[in-house]
C-alpha cells in the first residue's frame, strides 16, 4: 500500500517547454519538407507526416516512462547501459549505412539509431556509478572507471563515423566537474583547447613561442622553485600536441572535415581556392547563413520562406532546421527558440540541484549538459560560429530515434524529479 | 561554486547566439526582396508591340513571329545529328560548339541553340521536333516593316544596353527597346508593359511551382498602336527622287505642324535591321562614314540656309520699320562697304522688296540688314533685336518636338561675337548674315518650319511626327500655335516676293499649272578641309516653298548637298513634291526624268578622290540611264525594291 501513499509531482514547466519545442519544431519540419499543394498530416512518405507520428508515439513512450517505478531506473541502469553498448556493437554486423555513417538499424521501412538512446543509458550508468557510496571521484582509479563508462560508447559511435554524436559525450565533463572532479582537468582541458586552436590558426612556431613565455613566466613566479625538469616536460608535451594537431589537420583528417576547419578559422588565403571551397565544403554554411539572414526581424512568414521552399539549404529538415526558423520567423522567432532552449536547460539544471538523491542529481545534470552540447553545436554550426558538425537540434530536427532519445532522456529525469518529495 | 560553471555557460551561449542572430538578421540583414531573391525566378511575359500606321491608315510597321530553337542539355537524348543539322541549316561543327556553349551555361536551363528561324524552316522543323528530346522551339516577336521607306522616320528596335538598364529599371538584359526614330520617341507607348510571373525554384534552378500562388504576378499590357503624320506616298516619292543624291527634305502641313515627309538621303531598308541580320547590317551602316546613311540630314544636317534666309531679313526689316515695301535700293552688281565688296548675281538695277526677293538681290538685303542693325546707331543692340525676331521662327534652337535627334543650328547674337569683336561692333562685320551665309546655320526641318510660319502669316505649330495614339490626346505643345514676333501684315509683301520667284524669278521654270506656289531658291557656298586645306566644294542646292499661296497645304524645305543652283536640284524636287501632294499626279515627267538621270555621286566622290577637281559651273554631271533607277512603286505597295 506504500505505493498509493506516494505523492507524485511532475514538473509541468519542463513538460510545457518540451512540447513547445517539439511542436514548433514540427511546424518547421512541415515547412521545410512539404512539397506540392496538399498537406497529408499523417503521410508515411513525407518527413512531416512521419515526424507527427513520432511525436504522437513519443506521448505513449512518455506515459510508459512515467508509469515505471522510479527505483527501476537506478536499479537497472547497468543493464540498460550494457544493452545499449550491445546495440552499438551490433551495428558493425547489422548496421545500415546512411550518408556515410553506419549508425542505423533497418527495421523494414523505418530505421533506428541506437546512438540516440545510448546517451540516456550512459547518463544512467554515470549517475549510478558516481553516486555509489564506494566511489570517490577524487581517486584517479575511479576517475579512470568513470571515463571508461563514457568513452566506450563514444568510441563505438566514432567508429561508425558519427563524429558529431561522439562530441556529445563531452557533456559529461560538466557533470563530473560538478560532482567534484579536480579543477586541474578543467584547466588542462581549457589550455589544450586554446593550444590546439592557436596551433591551427597561428601555426606551431608562434604558438610555441607564446607557450614558452607563459610556462617559464608561471614557473619562475612560483615561490618554491620547481626543478627545471617540470617546465621542460610541459613544453615538450605542448609541442607534441601542437604538432599532433597540425598533422591531424593537414594529413589525417578527411578533406571535407579539413575544409570545414579551414573555413571556420579563415585559414585559406588563396582567393581562388576559397571560392572553390565556398561552392563545396562551405556551401551548406553559406546557404544556411544566407537563409537565416534573409529572415530579417520578422521573417518571411510560416511556409513563405523562399529559400526553404527552394530547398537551398541541404538537410534542412534535420541538422539545418534552425535555418527555417531563421528565414520564416526572423529574429523574433529565432531568439524565442534560443530563449526557450536556455530556459529548458536552466530549468532542468535547477531541478537537478534540488534533488535530494545524488543519482537523480547527476542524471539531471547529465540531461541538462547533453541538451546544452546539442544546442551549442547545432545552432553554433548553422550560424557559422562552430565548424560544421552533423548533430541534430534536440526536439526540432526530424528523426524518430532522436526525438525518442531525448524524450527518454528528459522524461526519466521528470520521473526521478517527481519522486523528490518522497526521498529523504 | 562548481554548480555555476554549466549554468553560466548556458547563459553565455544564449547571449552569444542572440548577438549572432542580431548580427545576421538585423545588423547585417539582406532581406530578400521578391526581385532579387535568387530563390524566385522572374519570368517576363512580353506584350505585343504597337503597330505604326501612316496618316492615311496604311500599316507601316507590324510584328512578325520569330522562332528560336532552345536546348536543355540534360534532357537531350542521342539523335540523328545529320538530319537535325540539315533541318536547322547548320553544320556539325556549329552543332557541337552550340551544344558545348549551352552545357557550359547550364545543364538544366534552356539556352538558345539556333535563333531567328525563318517561317519556312520553322514549318518544316515543327513536325519533326518531337523526335529531338531536349530541344524545343520558343516563339519571339520581331518587327515586320511593311515598307522599305522611311527607315529614318520609323527607326528600329534592338536589345537594351547597360546604359538603358541603368536609366530605367523597367528593362532587363535581353529586352528590346526602340533605338531610333519613332520606335525610340514612342517607346513607352509602343512597348506596353510587360507582365511578370514569379516562380519558386529549387537549388537546381528548376521551377517547382508558382510563388505565393501567383498573387504577385502581373498581366502584360499590350502596346498601343500609333498613327504618324507621314504621308507614305509622298515619303516614298521623295525618297525615290533623292536617289543618288545626298540631302534632306522636310514637308510640313502648315495648318497643323504635322510632318508629311521626312526624307534623309541616302537611306536604307528598315528590314535590314530586323532579327539575325541586325548587328551585321547596323555595323555596315555605321561604318559608312562617307555617305552616313544613319545620319538624318533632314534633322541633324546643319547648313548655312543661304538665300531663303533673306525672307527672314525682309520680315524683320518690315517689323522694325526700317524700310517700306516700295523703297527702292539700287544694286550695282554688288554691295560695297568700306574697301570690301559683296558680289551679286541679280543683274543690277533698282529693287523694291518684291523684286529684291524675286531676283534674290544680295545688295538689297545687305542694305536691309545694315538698316536693321543700325536702327538706333547701335549695332550691338541691333543684332540682339534681329536675333530675337529670327529665333521666334524656331531657328537657332531645338524645336522641342517628338523626334529623337535634332540640332540647334545657330542664330548669332551680340554675345556670340563677343570673342571675335570684344569692343567695337559694326553691322558690316557680320554682313554675310544678310544673305544667309556667315554665322547663321539651320537644319532643313527648321527651314521648313520657317516656311510654314511664313505660309501661316505669323505663327507655326511645333513640327511633330505623331498623329494619333489610341485613347490618348496629343500634348498641348503640338496643338497650340507659336506666334512669331512679326505682325501679320508684313507677310504679304514677302509672300508676294516668293510668289514672283515662281512667276518670273529664279524658279520660273518650275511652275505647276493652276497651282500658286511660293518659294525661294538658295545656293550655298560650302567648304571642306581636304588634306588640311580649306577647299571650296560645289554649292549646296536649297529650296523652300509652300503651296497654295492661300490656305497653304504644304510647306517644305529641300536640301541637296553640292547640287549647285537652288533651282537645279532642290527646286525641281520641291516642285514635284508639291505637285505630288496636292494634285496627286505628276504632269511634268521631264522634271522627274531629269532628276533621276542626274546623279551627284561623282560630285560626292571628288573630295575623296585625292585629285584636284573643278566645282560649280565647271562641273559635269554624271548621267545615268533611267532604267538603272528604281521604278516608282505602285500605289498599293509602297516598296522601293532595287
Amino acid at each position: 500500500m506504500r505505493q498509493t501513499d506516494r505523492h507524485f509531482k511532475f514538473d509541468w514547466i519542463t513538460i510545457l517547454l518540451f512540447f513547445i519545442l517539439a511542436g514548433f519544431g514540427w511546424l518547421n519540419i512541415l515547412s521545410a519538407s512539404h512539397t506540392g499543394e496538399i498537406i497529408d498530416y499523417f503521410s508515411f512518405t513525407e518527413f512531416y507526416g512521419k515526424q507527427l507520428i513520432f511525436i504522437i508515439l513519443s506521448v505513449i513512450l512518455i506515459i510508459l516512462i512515467l508509469s515505471i517505478d522510479t527505483k527501476f531506473y537506478e536499479r537497472f541502469s547497468s543493464i540498460i547501459y550494457f544493452a545499449s553498448l550491445l546495440s552499438l556493437v551490433g551495428l558493425f554486423i547489422f548496421g545500415k549505412n546512411i550518408n556515410g555513417a553506419t549508425s542505423w538499424y533497418d527495421l523494414g521501412g523505418m530505421t533506428l539509431q541506437p546512438s540516440e538512446f545510448a546517451k540516456a543509458a550512459t547518463a544512467l550508468a554515470v549517475a549510478k556509478y558516481v553516486s555509489d557510496l564506494q566511489t570517490d571521484i577524487k581517486l584517479f582509479k575511479h576517475q579512470i572507471r568513470i571515463f571508461a563508462i563514457i568513452v566506450i560508447p563514444a568510441f563505438l559511435i566514432l567508429l561508425q563515423k558519427d563524429a558529431g554524436s561522439t562530441l556529445v559525450y563531452g557533456a559529461f565533463f560538466f557533470v563530473l566537474y560538478r560532482e567534484g572532479l579536480p579543477k586541474i582537468y578543467l584547466i588542462i582541458g581549457s589550455l589544450l583547447t586554446v593550444l590546439a586552436i592557436s596551433a591551427l590558426k597561428f601555426g606551431v612556431i608562434i604558438t610555441m613561442c607564446i607557450t614558452v613565455l607563459l610556462v617559464f613566466g608561471y614557473f619562475f613566479s612560483l615561490k618554491k622553485k620547481p626543478s627545471f625538469f617540470q617546465p621542460v616536460l610541459t613544453l615538450t608535451i605542448a609541442l607534441l600536441i601542437a604538432f599532433g594537431v597540425r598533422y591531424t589537420y593537414s594529413t589525417l583528417l578527411p578533406v571535407h572535415q579539413k575544409d570545414r576547419i579551414t573555413i571556420w578559422l579563415s585559414l585559406e588565403k588563396d582567393a581562388e581556392k576559397l571560392e572553390k571551397m565556398k561552392k563545396e565544403a562551405a556551401y551548406n554554411l553559406l546557404e544556411s547563413e544566407k537563409a537565416i539572414s534573409s529572415g530579417g526581424l520578422k521573417g518571411k512568414g510560416f511556409m513563405e520562406g523562399t529559400r526553404t521552399k527552394g530547398k537551398f539549404v541541404p538537410e534542412q529538415h534535420t541538422d539545418y532546421i534552425f535555418t527555417t526558423v531563421g528565414e520564416e520567423w526572423g529574429f523574433i522567432g529565432s531568439f524565442s527558440v534560443v530563449l526557450i532552449f536556455v530556459l529548458l536547460i536552466l530549468r532542468i539544471l535547477h531541478l537537478a540541484e534540488l534533488q535530494k538523491s545524488q543519482f537523480s542529481r547527476i542524471y539531471g545534470y547529465s540531461v541538462g549538459a547533453i541538451l546544452f552540447i546539442h544546442f551549442l553545436i547545432n545552432i553554433g554550426m548553422v550560424m557559422g560560429l562552430i565548424p560544421t558538425i552533423g548533430i541534430p537540434l534536440p526536439l526540432f530536427s526530424y528523426g524518430g530515434s532522436g526525438l525518442w532519445g531525448f524524450t527518454i532522456l528528459v522524461f526519466i529525469f521528470i520521473k526521478l524529479d517527481s519522486n523528490r518529495i518522497n526521498e529523504w | 561554486m562548481r554548480q555555476f560553471l554549466l549554468f553560466l555557460s548556458v547563459i553565455l551561449v544564449g547571449v552569444l547566439f542572440t548577438a549572432r542572430l542580431f548580427y545576421l538578421q538585423i545588423y547585417n540583414s539582406n532581406s530578400d526582396s521578391i526581385f532579387d531573391d535568387n530563390a524566385i525566378r522572374k519570368v517576363y511575359d512580353y506584350p505585343k508591340r504597337g503597330f505604326v500606321y501612316d496618316r492615311n491608315g496604311t500599316l507601316l510597321v507590324a510584328n512578325q513571329p520569330s522562332y528560336d530553337v532552345m536546348v536543355i542539355p540534360r534532357e537531350v537524348e542521342p539523335l540523328d545529328t545529320l538530319e537535325f543539322c540539315r533541318l536547322l541549316k547548320i553544320d556539325k561543327a556549329r552543332f557541337i560548339s552550340q551544344f558545348e556553349k549551352a552545357k557550359h551555361y547550364s545543364w538544366r536551363i534552356a539556352s538558345p541553340f539556333v535563333s531567328h528561324l525563318s517561317k519556312e524552316d520553322y514549318a518544316v522543323l515543327q513536325e519533326k521536333m518531337r523526335k529531338y528530346k531536349g530541344f524545343h522551339i520558343q516563339k519571339r516577336s520581331l518587327r515586320q516593316y511593311e515598307t522599305t521607306i522611311g527607315a529614318n522616320v520609323l527607326g528600329d528596335i534592338g536589345e537594351v544596353n547597360n546604359r538603358d538598364i541603368n536609366n530605367d529599371p523597367y528593362y532587363n538584359l535581353g529586352d528590346l527597346i526602340g533605338k531610333q526614330g519613332v520606335e525610340k520617341s514612342y517607346e513607352a507607348i509602343l512597348r506596353g508593359r510587360k507582365g511578370i510571373k514569379f516562380f519558386q525554384k529549387d537549388r537546381f534552378n528548376r521551377n517547382i511551382g508558382p510563388y505565393n500562388d501567383g498573387a504577385n504576378d502581373t498581366l502584360p499590357e499590350p502596346g498601343k498602336d500609333i498613327k504618324i503624320t507621314i504621308d507614305s506616298e509622298l515619303q516614298a516619292y521623295g525618297e525615290w527622287l533623292m536617289q543618288n543624291k545626298r540631302g534632306g527634305i522636310i514637308a510640313i502641313e502648315p495648318s497643323t505642324g504635322e510632318i508629311l515627309a521626312m526624307i534623309a538621303a541616302p537611306s536604307y531598308n528598315p528590314n535590314d535591321l530586323v532579327g539575325r541580320k541586325r548587328s551585321k547590317n547596323f555595323n555596315k551602316l555605321l561604318r559608312d562614314t562617307i555617305a552616313k546613311p544613319l545620319f538624318n540630314r533632314s534633322l541633324q544636317g546643319v547648313y548655312n540656309p543661304g538665300s531663303p534666309f533673306k525672307l527672314m531679313n525682309a520680315l524683320v526689316a518690315l517689323q522694325e520699320d526700317v524700310i517700306k515695301t516700295n523703297d527702292r535700293i539700287v544694286c550695282q552688281n554688288g554691295y560695297k562697304f568700306g574697301n570690301r565688296f559683296m558680289g551679286c548675281h541679280c543683274g543690277g538695277g533698282s529693287r523694291d522688296m518684291v523684286l529684291g526677293i524675286q531676283k534674290s538681290c544680295n545688295a538689297y538685303f545687305a542694305n536691309l540688314y545694315r538698316k536693321i542693325l543700325d536702327k538706333n546707331n547701335n549695332a550691338s543692340n541691333g543684332i540682339d533685336v534681329w536675333s530675337n525676331h529670327v529665333k521666334s521662327f524656331g531657328l537657332g534652337n531645338y524645336l522641342n518636338n517628338d523626334l529623337v535627334v535634332g540640332q540647334k543650328g545657330r542664330i548669332p547674337d551680340r554675345d556670340y561675337y563677343r570673342n571675335a569683336y570684344p569692343k567695337e561692333f559694326y553691322s558690316t562685320y557680320t554682313l554675310s548674315n544678310a544673305i544667309g551665309q556667315g554665322e547663321v546655320a539651320t537644319t532643313p526641318i527648321q527651314l521648313a518650319n520657317m516656311t510654314a510660319a511664313i505660309a501661316n502669316r505669323g505663327y507655326y505649330y511645333t513640327p511633330h511626327i505623331i498623329k494619333a495614339i489610341d485613347g490618348e490626346t496629343l500634348p498641348e505643345n503640338f496643338t497650340k500655335p507659336n506666334y512669331t514676333t512679326i505682325a501679320k501684315k508684313h507677310f504679304d509683301p514677302v509672300i508676294e516676293g516668293m510668289f514672283q520667284v515662281y512667276k518670273n524669278g529664279t524658279a520660273s521654270g518650275l511652275q505647276v499649272k493652276d497651282l500658286e506656289i511660293c518659294g525661294k531658291t538658295g545656293t550655298v557656298e560650302n567648304f571642306a578641309i581636304i588634306d588640311s586645306v580649306r577647299t571650296q566644294l560645289t554649292d549646296h542646292s536649297i529650296f523652300v516653298a509652300f503651296a497654295p499661296k492661300d490656305n497653304p497645304k504644304i510647306a517644305l524645305a529641300v536640301f541637296v548637298e553640292n547640287g549647285y543652283f537652288g533651282s537645279r536640284f532642290a527646286g525641281r524636287v520641291a516642285s514635284l513634291m508639291i505637285e505630288k501632294y496636292i494634285n496627286k499626279t505628276i504632269s511634268r515627267k521631264d522634271l522627274e526624268e531629269w532628276l533621276l538621270t542626274h546623279s551627284l555621286e561623282n560630285e560626292y566622290a571628288k573630295p575623296q578622290s585625292g585629285k584636284p577637281f573643278k566645282i560649280n559651273r565647271e562641273t559635269e554631271y554624271q548621267i545615268i540611264p533611267l532604267e538603272e533607277n528604281i521604278a516608282f512603286p505602285d500605289k498599293t505597295n509602297i516598296k522601293l525594291t532595287p
